[in-house]
């Protein structure tokens, strides 16, 4: 086991004794993606001699003292959905696939300031919608725990890339799961900040109201240090808030008695796999040892957050997605009779079938006609949920649910049907649609040995409170990504047999 | 409401949405709309009077700044990425007959 399989922490550390140099660590990554990447496929490019030379300058600028921060020579991978100047930006789309922006998304400018070193575009659903990061234009990328099954989506390419010591952290974006259900299906930790924590400037949107990029990383330390440094208000966004509570690795370390977790019983319900199930019932167990208050609740708009969510995806995607024109940038189809007809022909070859689909889909609920019907209603859906959760948060710090109803499916299994696959969605939308901050960490392995994913949901700003609760839950399980394998023994305990109160 | 997306509304769908399906490819789209929609349907059964809609998280309000120039000249940079162009300018297929 090499430099690779440490944490970005980790590395980091070693990087300031000057026990390795910033050098090293860029090597070691790119040793690592030489043996894995020909199986699992996480990156759609790779920018070797780059980092190479920006190792060296981090690790000059250390030295003149122009870099410093937790994060400082940590090599990082980026989702192919963000830009970096000069650098080509797929979304994994054929209809962007020579598109190369010529300006850079805000986080970008602030994983730079953080002395931090890029080293590559992960691959993902195209335009990040889907479950699995199958619908991407080019090419599929194999989960790393069991190659046959998929690494989850649209962040695969960055849950698989961290999951495989392929990169010590990675951005993803999350617009109804997109970071925290493949970080589930990886073993790997997710977060998803609060709406207009981190800048959306340069990050190619699906749809507005619910996209957030944030951290993927190898455990909670992590991903609170790499949220710390994209966070923060831009101008340049204008949904971009002014929060002074950022400094979110403060959070870690303290315990978590007396916190108070709720579960929502609509979770539990027979759409859940028995394994999944049971490993999250453990973990209440867990909690209420570890001092915790966990009770049982009711959300009753549970069975309305998928209609909700694909309603209101789907519109916006199908007004941002209006300006792949082949006019301005990326694909232009070859033969068309006048102006419309080139519009039409671009956009036919140039998306993929899902996002066809959602455009499709968003285009019909904004039509004349239908408008009030399905595009207001569930906005007044939206409305009703954010009571029910503020009633929720008046009562408790957390929310807990799976990930996601299963572990990862194999390969080739879910775009047979749509619907079945939106459904997988159920746990994780509702954190976009209302805004919610949320991490997810592994809890768990089936019996295949696939991960299993956990979510705390916080309040709107209280990544802390999540975080902190992650991170004291994280030390009390066996650490998995460095063991490989859970010791303790999943076992179906008393709490699941009914409708226990703990 | 049940909406049924017979051939004129998916029409109406792929101008809306600037898509040239096939008829196979029409007719799956079809039978997959009427899918989803009949699922979406479920939110009649949530009663949201007197609920209005909430397409903003935080309250929002207009952001202003000085109207000051910071974007420089970065014609070329646009250009670019663009599928074909003339004398510094995007070119389309011409557009009046």
């Amino acid at each position: 086991m090499g430099l690779e399989t440490l944490t970005a922490l980790e590395l980091a550390e070693k990087i300031r004794q000057g026990q390795v140099s910033v050098l090293d660590g860029v090597k070691a990554v790119f040793e690592q993606i030489e043996r894995k990447e020909g199986t699992i496929h996480a990156y759609l490019d790779l920018y070797k001699e780059e980092a190479f030379e920006r190792a060296a300058q981090v690790e000059k600028g250390m030295a003149e003292g122009k870099y410093s921060g937790p994060l400082c020579g940590v090599p990082i991978a980026v989702k192919d959905n963000i830009c970096i100047q000069g650098k080509r930006t797929t979304c994994g789309s054929k209809i962007l696939e020579n598109f190369v922006p010529w300006y850079q998304a805000e986080v970008i400018e602030r994983l730079e300031k953080a002395g931090m070193v890029i080293i590559g575009k992960t691959n993902m659903d195209e335009f990040a919608m889907g479950s699995t990061t199958e619908t991407s234009a080019f090419g599929v990328t194999r989960n790393p725990r069991n190659t046959d099954h998929v690494p989850g989506g649209s962040s695969g390419g960055s849950c698989a890339a961290v999951a495989a010591s392929e990169a010590y952290l990675a951005l993803g974006s999350d617009t109804g799961g997109s970071i925290r259900q493949p970080s589930a299906f990886c073993g790997v930790t997710g977060i998803k900040p609060t709406y207009g924590t981190v800048s959306r400037y340069g990050l190619v949107a699906y749809a507005s109201s619910l996209d957030q990029i944030g951290p993927v990383g190898k455990d909670t330390a992590d991903c609170a240090a790499l949220l710390e440094v994209i966070s923060g208000y831009d101008p340049k966004d204008s949904t971009s808030l002014q929060r002074e509570d950022l400094c979110f690795s403060q959070a870690l370390g303290g315990g978590i008695e007396g916190m108070r977790f709720a579960v929502p019983k609509e979770y539990l319900t027979e759409g859940l796999s028995p394994e999944v199930r049971s490993a999250f019932m453990v973990v209440l167990e867990e909690l209420v040892q570890m001092g915790a208050i966990v009770e049982f609740i009711s959300l009753k708009t549970t069975e309305f957050m998928i209609p909700a969510y694909y309603v209101i995806a789907s519109a916006e995607a199908s007004s941002n997605l209006e300006r792949f024109d082949g006019v301005k940038y990326g694909f232009r189809a070859r033969e068309y009779d006048g102006l419309h007809d080139m519009y039409k022909k671009t956009r036919t070859e140039g998306f993929g079938e899902e996002v066809k689909r959602r455009i499709m889909l968003g285009s019909f609920v904004l039509s004349s006609g239908y408008y009030d019907a399905y595009y207001l209603k569930a906005l007044k859906a939206r409305a009703v949920m954010k009571q029910e959760f503020d009633r929720a948060f008046e009562k408790y710090d957390v929310i807990l649910a799976p990930a996601a109803p299963y572990t990862a499916p194999r390969l080739g299994e879910s775009l047979k049907d749509p619907l079945a696959m939106y459904l997988g969605d159920i746990y994780t939308v509702a954190v976009n649609l209302l805004g919610l901050p949320a991490v997810c960490l592994p809890c768990g392995k089936d019996k295949a040995g696939l991960p299993i994913g956990l979510q705390m949901i916080g309040d709107c700003f209280m990544e802390k409170k999540i975080l902190r609760a992650a991170h004291a839950y994280e030390k009390r399980r066996e650490a998995f990504i460095r063991f490989g394998s859970e010791k303790k023994q999943v076992v179906f305990p008393e709490i699941a047999k009914g409708d226990a109160k703990v | 409401m049940v909406k049924k997306i017979d051939d004129e509304t998916m029409e109406n769908i792929c101008i809306l949405a600037k898509l040239t399906l096939s008829e196979a490819e029409k007719e799956k789209a079809k039978e997959e709309m009427q899918r989803m929609l009949d699922y979406v349907e479920k939110l009649n059964e949530l009663d949201t009077s007197g609920v209005k809609p909430l397409s903003h998280l935080f309250p929002s309000h207009n952001i202003f700044r000085e109207d000051v120039i910071t974007s420089q000249d970065n014609r070329d940079a646009l250009l670019g990425n663009a599928p074909e162009k003339k004398d510094g300018q995007f070119q389309v297929p011409k557009t009046i007959g």
